[in-house]
């Protein structure tokens, strides 16, 4: 029987190996970000320049939407092949498929922000790493809760039928706190005098997070399992 | 017990709906929004009945993905439908209202908002069973519970986001002539939810039953 | 912990309104071969599943020995399975493919379980190869010897000789036998009956998720 942090490790290593063969998800993933920031930075140009403050909100529309389809690639990989079936036989606790999965999802969403972040800042001027800790703090704060919620999700849908839709149906409505807070945390940051408000979303999204990371990994095993 | 009371409830539900209008005409005019205030009457009260329904389908919820009885799953499904239906109601006569007292149809205050994302929350609940095929009940009981888990983080959200905005206040503190028919209103709203929850749960034992008889059947 | 015996007790499943399994009982014991027939849809991948403690029965009880089925680790780690889709990762190579799975059941001699699985295989000059341009043959042959990489004493396999030539199926037939002689409780499904000639112990035939004689 392998250890809990055992497992997560072998099936964050296998991950990230089956995705360096071919880096089709960073690159399809990352190219959708940036087209989703195009596409909104066009709706928002106001006399030929976009609107300064539209930044935060495209930044974490972007990041959502862009998630949401990555977590259903990521799957779908495993549905290839049932290896998740494989990998529920496996003597592992069920709980650590789930963080291995989340793991998996958080350092590919990582790499996808790290181009699109500076991107956004270069093309609405905003300082966003004026405060760079407070700024990756939200960033993490907000990817992990958006990520935990998303991959108990998509994991639960692998089996359901018209799955590729309801996984945005059922991921965004509970994923408005998150979406809430990054959007104002990354404009109170941009501000002048905006700092505490910034840490105060940050708080309540670490908040978030413990709470839905706690939630998922009680309620993994009874979902998957029947 | 349940049958026996359940026509009990039924006839004081609905003679407390037949009485309802009459302390509504009967209760003083508000200072400021005259007659379209008493639509309030009606909102206030589907806003307690819809957090009955929702807290009773995450329960439900909660119950069955940890014990796996269908009695909890009967519970679940029936407070989502419930809580879709008079949600529905709290979402078109609140803006009727808002409309008519301040001019807008709708605020993103954390109230408002909250009682939106449940809202949709319990759709998807109900899509997910309808369209999700075999063993979706499980999956949408998990949805159901972190609904019911998000809805504090949503209106702290919307609360804090709207510090910067200026508020309008839903409910005005109530004058003494209107307690009366307000608690009433809730009263017989909550009585009526309670009555449809009976219904509804013992639908769905019907349906369980009838499946069970198909596969006695085959034998 | 080990078993040396399957035992299905009166196990009934049913998915709303469908009965896909009615009071089945049977045994298995260590050291057979013991194949599952019946048409599609007669019950066999849910009698499967429920072995694999992916399913739990609507009523009756799963015996591994003494030990009723809970589903632990402890249990899983000693169960193989083989699907029809064969459970391996495309992207992957041949070693790599056995590597993760040696490392994810807890193996300690990983290198030499993989070299060996390899062996068996035969495989050993293709292993870095991503498994996505093998033939169906080749991926069956990977799987199988994944599937018993961390020798179970309950092996499970869903139609494994479905798109196989027959030297292919000769091959795995002596797999199995190999499995067999190690003292491993085999259970197979299929629906060809001319695959398993000369190959099985015990044959149990599903009707409608009924056992027939």
């Amino acid at each position: 029987m392998t250890g809990f942090v055992g497992a997560v490790s072998v099936i964050v290593r296998k991950d990230l190996l089956v995705e360096a063969r071919t880096r089709e998800i960073l690159f399809t993933t990352l190219f959708f970000a940036v087209a989703c920031v195009l596409v909104f930075a066009f709706g928002f140009v106001r006399e030929g320049r976009a609107v300064s403050d539209a930044a935060s909100g495209i930044l974490w529309i972007a990041i959502a939407f862009s998630g949401t389809l990555a977590l259903g690639r990521a799957f779908e990989r495993e549905r290839h092949g049932e290896t998740l079936r494989a990998l529920l036989i496996a003597p592992i606790d069920r709980p650590a498929l789930y963080v291995g999965k989340l793991v998996g999802i958080l350092i590919l969403m990582a790499a996808v922000e790290a181009v699109v972040v500076p991107m956004v800042a270069l093309m609405f001027q905003a300082p966003l790493f004026d405060h760079a800790l407070l700024m990756i703090g939200l960033l993490a704060a907000g990817t992990v809760g958006f990520a935990a919620v998303g991959t108990l999700f998509a994991a639960m849908l692998m089996r359901t039928r018209s799955r590729d839709v309801m996984l945005p149906v059922l991921l965004y409505p509970i994923t408005i706190p998150v979406i809430i807070a990054g959007v104002r945390g990354t404009a109170a940051l941009l501000e002048a005098d905006g700092l505490p408000m910034a840490r105060a979303w940050l708080a309540m999204l670490v908040a978030f997070d413990v709470m839905f990371v706690t939630l998922a990994l009680w309620t993994f095993e009874p979902v998957m399992t029947e | 017990m349940m049958k026996k009371i359940f026509p009990v409830l039924v006839v004081v539900a609905a003679a407390m709906f037949a009485y309802a209008p009459f302390m509504i005409l009967a209760a003083p005019y508000e200072s400021t929004m005259g007659l379209v205030q008493k639509i309030f009457y009606f909102h206030a009260a589907c806003g307690m009945a819809m957090f009955l329904a929702a807290f009773v389908s995450g329960i439900g919820s909660a119950g069955f993905l940890f014990s796996k009885k269908p009695s909890y799953d009967r519970m679940a499904v029936a407070g989502a439908e419930l809580t879709v239906i008079i949600g529905l109601i709290v979402l078109v006569t609140g803006p009727l209202w808002a409309r008519k007292a301040w001019g807008v149809w709708w605020q993103w205050d954390a109230r408002l908002t909250s009682t939106l994302v449940m809202w949709m929350i319990f759709n998807a609940y109900l899509l997910l069973r309808r369209y999700g095929g075999l063993g979706s009940e499980k999956l949408a009981a998990a949805v159901a519970l972190f609904g019911m888990a998000n809805v504090p983080f949503v209106y702290w959200s919307v609360n804090v986001w709207r510090t910067l905005h200026p508020k309008t206040s839903v409910i005005p503190s109530l004058q003494p002539g209107m307690r009366g028919p307000f608690w009433f209103c809730v009263a017989a709203f909550l009585l009526l939810s309670i009555v449809i929850l009976m219904l509804r749960t013992e639908l769905e034992k019907r349906r369980q039953e009838l499946d069970a008889l198909y596969l006695a059947a085959e034998d | 912990m080990d078993f040396s015996s399957l035992r299905f007790v009166d196990v009934t499943r049913t998915f709303g309104r469908r009965r896909a399994l009615s009071r089945v009982s049977f045994t298995a014991e260590a050291g057979t071969i013991t194949a599952l027939l019946g048409h599609n849809g007669a019950g066999k991948s849910t009698l499967l599943s429920i072995a694999a403690t992916l399913l739990q029965p609507t009523s009756g009880r799963v015996l591994y020995g003494d030990h009723p089925g809970n589903g632990s680790a402890v249990l899983r780690g000693r169960i193989g399975m083989l699907g029809h889709d064969l459970y391996l990762y495309p992207e992957l190579s041949a070693a790599e493919n056995l590597r993760f799975f040696a490392e994810i059941y807890g193996l300690t001699d990983v290198e030499r379980r993989v070299a060996r699985g390899l062996e068996m295989a035969k495989l050993i000059d293709r292993a870095d190869d991503a498994v996505g341009g093998y033939s169906r043959g080749m991926r069956q042959r990977l799987a199988v010897e994944r599937a018993l990489i961390h020798e179970p004493r309950l092996m499970l396999l869903d139609e494994p000789f479905t798109g196989l030539d027959e030297a292919s199926r000769e091959a795995l037939r002596q797999r199995l036998r190999m499995a067999r002689a190690a003292g491993t409780i085999v259970i197979l499904t299929t629906h060809d009956i001319a695959a398993i000639e000369n190959l099985t112990d015990a044959t149990v035939t599903l009707v409608d998720g009924r056992l027939v004689a």
